[in-house]
């Protein structure tokens, strides 16, 4: 090891089982991914530090390029913002947990740390091809049979990602077609045959929380954003039309709810 | 081709064993490539091939054969003493001291039968094409076919014991599926099952042998093997040579294993012909001589080979002479043949060249009988009776003609080619083997008798078929004053020339291969570098008289033959006859003893121990199951579902085993 | 011995590896726990591999790879297909194998 590795290693290792530690304590999946990246990226310049800078290289580009985007996928698909709690649901697992890490880790670094290893060989004459080729040589002469088999549980594995992902259509395909006519037979029950109504638009504001008014001067609940009214961020038309109203006639009194409108549509 | 040179045999070849394949050997993998990819194309092709498929078949088995003759051209540029090769393909196992590779053993033995396989097979196939023609599964027989001959060169060219059993079980797999090729018969599928499971029998040998040189030697190559054995004990060479005799017995059907090959007649005839004639059956006979070492180490184990040879060779002549289905006819002719083989390979170094001699010839003038049965029941549909048949001569003239030359051969007339084998078994056999003369007379004189009995039930069976009158119905209604006109109505007709080809192709090799072969010893010699020098003793009798004796044998065989099944009328069904005749029509008893012997006992062994299984095992276990089902009832409150509880789980087991181990440790 | 520290770091990161798998409930984040033991591995085998002087180190870690990426693909498809019919993607939801 030379003085630099050393410097490196120092650097990088804590910095690794730090940043690790946010895999048990971020609270969104997303912070852990961004984590898992930076562990994964140590990863790869100890690899290369441990003349194996072949195995670096595939380190960054299958695990940081391939896998972990892959998980941002995942997340992103169901829900990058979805933050699950830390609050244990087992009953005492939380405890269960802690203490078999820290045993099997204070277990297996004992091992390593007692183990008297023999002097460190090196690679420097196994690589002395470099190292890609020397790795080739070994893949292709001792391990060919397995690489074919690592290729077939490759392709099963891709074979398998699309079957389990396969969503089957149970029912018949809801084309613009049935939409009409389905529009049209719930006519009775109280359906509708128009568009939704677009949200209303005042003088003063540009009302995507406020309801449009029909023609006799209603407001039309639906034509807000679904998402607005279940999170309960709509305003009453007539807040807002007394709130112009105001404007018009008493200027200097009615300023304040005009004040918190843009605060809430920069959200 | 992985040619993968760089991964060395791990074992020190032997001095007379070269690891460096020159040039012109290098095609060797694709000699059984070449059928492999035609049976897997065939096989994974399904019914898109059906149009093409046979002649697919037919493209790999004669390419592999082109590839046999680069070989034994590039064999026949080397020196005599270099013609010996193990050629390293692959590291199978690598398992510390246990190193498997797949290797080939070129030399002048396995380019022998790569030769016999490949062109017999690539005739057959040719037969094939219009013997399967109205067959819906004509593409799969050839799948079969094609899978067969990869098998049997895998055999024949494996360097170790264990890519030999590889290729052992194809060929059993391979006649598996061709016996029961009309498998929708329960005949033809129970026949196939009791050749696959004699077969098993015999292959238990094979794995024993196997774990012996395991054990002994370390090493399963044949180069580690041969060289290592006349260092071992004597007790266990000989226990590795009984074993692979009874091998040799399951595959070739030689006594007390051979009940199976009468009923593999089951299978289309030209399966018969190239499996259960010419080559797999063989099979046996290659691995006595190609253990020749280890044979050579115990004269107790070559003993028990000779014997069980000359057993085999009277008791398949005997049963030869009782037979009505052609067929079976042959293939007890079959057996009595293989016994001459194996007795000759039992003889030690002075046989095992005659051996694989009369192998080649005998592959030849056997699979040309049995191609010219095939076309006898192709014109007769499918009868096989041959108290049924009787004039064909007329009628078939090719079939008889080329028939009649094999039948020459297999007699054992001169100048055919069955003499020149055949009559230097007997010679051999009256050679006293280490001085002991007892041995030479009996074997001598069994094989003496035994061509006596060849000449007769083969004239037989010739005479019955082609010669006397006509004893099938031919649909003219009148009596004639002979042929009973009951059964189905016959229209004998030759068969086209895609069978007959192949039929005239064979009969040339019957007439000529032998001589040409014995011509200054030149197969003999060929073969030196495998089977060793053999020094020239003398028989106890002279080389003239035995010649005479065995030449007088015949003729009286035949001429006897001649006034019983030409002269004399035969009856149509068979006649009482004495007990010797009863037993030989039902096998001598063979399958009875099985049953009795094997059979029962087993039978009555499982039903004692499915009692005591009953009451006592399953007593305790449904005891102890009731015990665990409460225990188990009680724990299932572990069992809350969680994945992450069952990780803990995992994980504290770690720790636990990681600790008990290092307390252990230090 | 320097190179040990590379396999002590390896340990413990193993153990985080294992610790998130046991105390975290979004399946997600389990899985990524995995790899980060299946990396610590890794790390091990070419720190090994180092010691001894043989290529067979890496070359074993780099089948890991290889099958541990074709393991995060189904892994990953099989929490999709959970999520699409659950509407959760908490291991503890998944509990059927109590009953």
């Amino acid at each position: 090891m030379s003085p630099g590795e050393d410097v490196l290693f120092w650097v990088l290792a804590p910095l690794m089982v730090l940043v690790s530690f946010g895999l048990l304590v971020a609270r969104k999946a997303v912070h852990v991914a961004i984590c898992m990246v930076f562990v994964m990226i140590g990863f790869a310049v100890l690899y290369i530090a441990l003349e194996a800078p072949f195995l670096g290289v595939v380190q960054i580009v299958v695990y940081t390029g391939a896998v972990m985007m892959l998980f941002l996928f995942v997340l992103m698909l169901v829900g990058v913002d979805a933050s699950s709690s830390l609050v244990e649901t087992i009953r005492g697992q939380r405890w269960i947990g802690v203490i078999l890490a820290l045993g099997l880790g204070v277990i297996l670094s004992g091992v390593v740390v007692q183990t008297v290893f023999p002097p460190a060989v090196g690679l420097a004459e196994a690589n002395s091809v470099t190292n890609p080729v020397g790795l080739a040589r070994v893949l292709m002469s001792d391990y060919v049979l397995a690489m074919e088999v690592v290729g077939i549980v490759l392709i099963t594995a891709a074979v398998s990602a699309l079957v389990l992902t396969h969503k089957r259509r149970l029912t018949p395909a809801r084309g613009q077609k049935e939409i009409a006519d389905a529009k049209v037979a719930a006519l009775p029950q109280g359906g509708r045959l128009t568009p939704l109504a677009a949200p209303g638009v005042y003088a003063q504001n540009n009302a995507m929380d406020t309801p449009a008014l029909d023609p006799q001067g209603r407001p039309i609940a639906e034509s807000v954003s679904r998402v607005l009214r279940i999170r309960g961020q709509q305003r009453e038309a007539t807040d807002v039309l007394l709130g112009e109203h105001g404007l018009v006639e008493r200027t200097s009194t009615v300023a304040e709810p005009e004040g918190s409108a843009p605060d809430e549509e920069e959200r | 081709m992985p040619t993968v040179t760089s991964v060395a045999a791990s074992v020190a070849a032997s001095s007379a064993v070269s690891n460096e394949v020159p040039a012109s050997l290098e095609l060797a993998p694709y000699v059984i490539l070449l059928p492999l990819v035609g049976a897997a194309v065939l096989l994974l092709a399904g019914r898109r091939s059906d149009r093409w498929g046979h002649w697919l078949g037919l493209a790999t088995a004669i390419g592999s054969f082109v590839v046999g003759l680069v070989l034994l051209v590039g064999l026949l540029g080397l020196d005599a003493g270099e013609r010996v090769y193990d050629m390293a393909l692959y590291d199978w196992l690598p398992g510390g001291t246990l190193d498997v590779g797949v290797g080939l053993r070129i030399d002048p033995l396995s380019v022998t039968f790569v030769l016999l396989v490949t062109f017999v097979g690539s005739l057959i196939h040719l037969y094939s094409v219009a013997y399967m023609e109205h067959d819906d599964d004509r593409r799969r027989f050839f799948a079969y076919l094609n899978l067969f001959v990869a098998a049997m060169l895998v055999l024949v060219l494996a360097n170790s014991y264990l890519l030999l059993f590889v290729g052992w079980e194809g060929v059993g797999l391979a006649s598996y599926l061709l016996i029961g090729f009309w498998y929708r018969e329960r005949k033809n599928a129970v026949a196939a099952k009791k050749a696959f499971v004699m077969n098993r029998v015999g292959d238990i040998g094979l794995i024993v042998a196997m774990m012996l040189m395991l054990a002994t030697f370390g090493s399963l190559d044949f180069a580690v093997v041969h060289e290592q054995a006349p260092a071992a004990s004597l007790g266990i060479v000989t226990a590795i040579g009984l074993m692979l005799l009874l091998a040799a017995c399951g595959k070739s059907a030689q006594f007390p294993l051979q009940a199976w090959l009468g009923d593999a007649m089951a299978g289309p005839t030209p399966v018969s012909a190239l499996i259960h004639a010419a080559t797999m059956v063989t099979a046996g006979v290659y691995l006595v001589v190609r253990s020749a070492p280890i044979f050579d180490v115990s004269p107790d184990a070559r003993l028990v080979v000779a014997i069980i040879g000359a057993v085999t060779l009277v008791f398949g002549a005997i049963i030869g002479c009782a037979k009505d289905d052609i067929k079976k006819a042959l293939a007890a002719s079959t057996m009595s043949q293989i016994g001459y083989m194996i007795l000759a390979a039992g003889l030690g170094p002075i046989g095992y060249a005659f051996a694989i001699f009369h192998l080649v010839t005998h592959g030849f003038f056997k699979a040309g009988l049995f191609l010219g049965a095939g076309s006898v029941m192709h014109g007769m549909g499918d009868q096989v009776d041959m108290r049924r048949f009787g004039g064909l001569s007329r009628y078939m003239k090719v079939t008889f003609v080329t028939f009649g030359l094999g039948w020459l051969a297999i007699l054992g007339i001169p100048p055919f080619s069955g003499f020149w084998s055949k009559d230097k078994i007997i010679e051999a056999a009256f050679v006293p083997v280490e001085g002991s003369e007892w041995q030479a007379w009996v074997f001598g004189f069994t094989a003496l008798i035994g061509a006596g009995i060849t000449a007769f039930y083969m004239s037989r069976l010739f005479f019955m078929t082609f010669g006397g009158k006509r004893r099938w119905n031919d649909g003219s209604g009148d009596v004639d004053g002979t042929g009973p006109q009951q059964g189905p109505v016959q229209h004998p007709h030759e068969s086209p020339l895609l069978m007959t080809l192949p039929m005239v192709v064979l009969a040339f090799g019957s007439v000529f291969l032998g001589g040409l072969l014995a011509w200054g010893d030149s197969f003999v010699t060929w073969l030196e570098p495998v089977t060793g020098h053999a020094e020239h003793a003398e028989p106890v009798l002279p080389v003239w008289s035995l010649i005479t004796l065995t030449l007088l044998l015949v003729v009286g065989g035949v001429i006897l033959a001649w006034r019983q099944y030409a002269v004399a009328d035969v009856p149509v069904t068979a006649p009482p006859a004495s007990a010797l005749t009863r037993a030989a029509r039902v096998d001598l008893y063979q399958d009875a003893v099985n049953e009795t012997v094997f059979m029962r006992p087993g039978q009555y062994l499982t039903r004692t121990l499915v009692y005591s299984d009953k009451e006592v095992v399953d007593g305790t276990w449904m005891g102890g199951a009731a015990l665990l089902g409460t225990v188990g009832r009680v724990w299932r409150k572990a069992q809350n579902g969680f994945v992450r509880s069952y990780a803990a789980t995992i994980l504290g087991g770690l720790i636990v085993i990681v600790a008990v181990v290092l307390a252990l440790a230090s | 011995m320097e190179l040990t520290h590379y396999v002590v770091l390896s340990c413990i990161l193993f153990s985080v590896g294992a610790a998130t798998v046991l105390l975290r409930r979004n399946a997600i984040i389990v899985f990524m726990g995995v790899e980060l033991m299946l990396n610590a591995t890794n790390l091990a085998f070419v720190t090994f591999g180092r010691m001894h002087g043989d290529l067979s180190g890496q070359v074993i870690a780099f089948f890991v790879m290889v099958v541990a990426a074709a393991e995060v693909v189904v892994g990953l498809a099989i929490i999709i297909a959970i999520f699409r019919a659950r509407r959760s993607v908490s291991v503890d939801d998944v509990d059927l194998l109590k009953s």
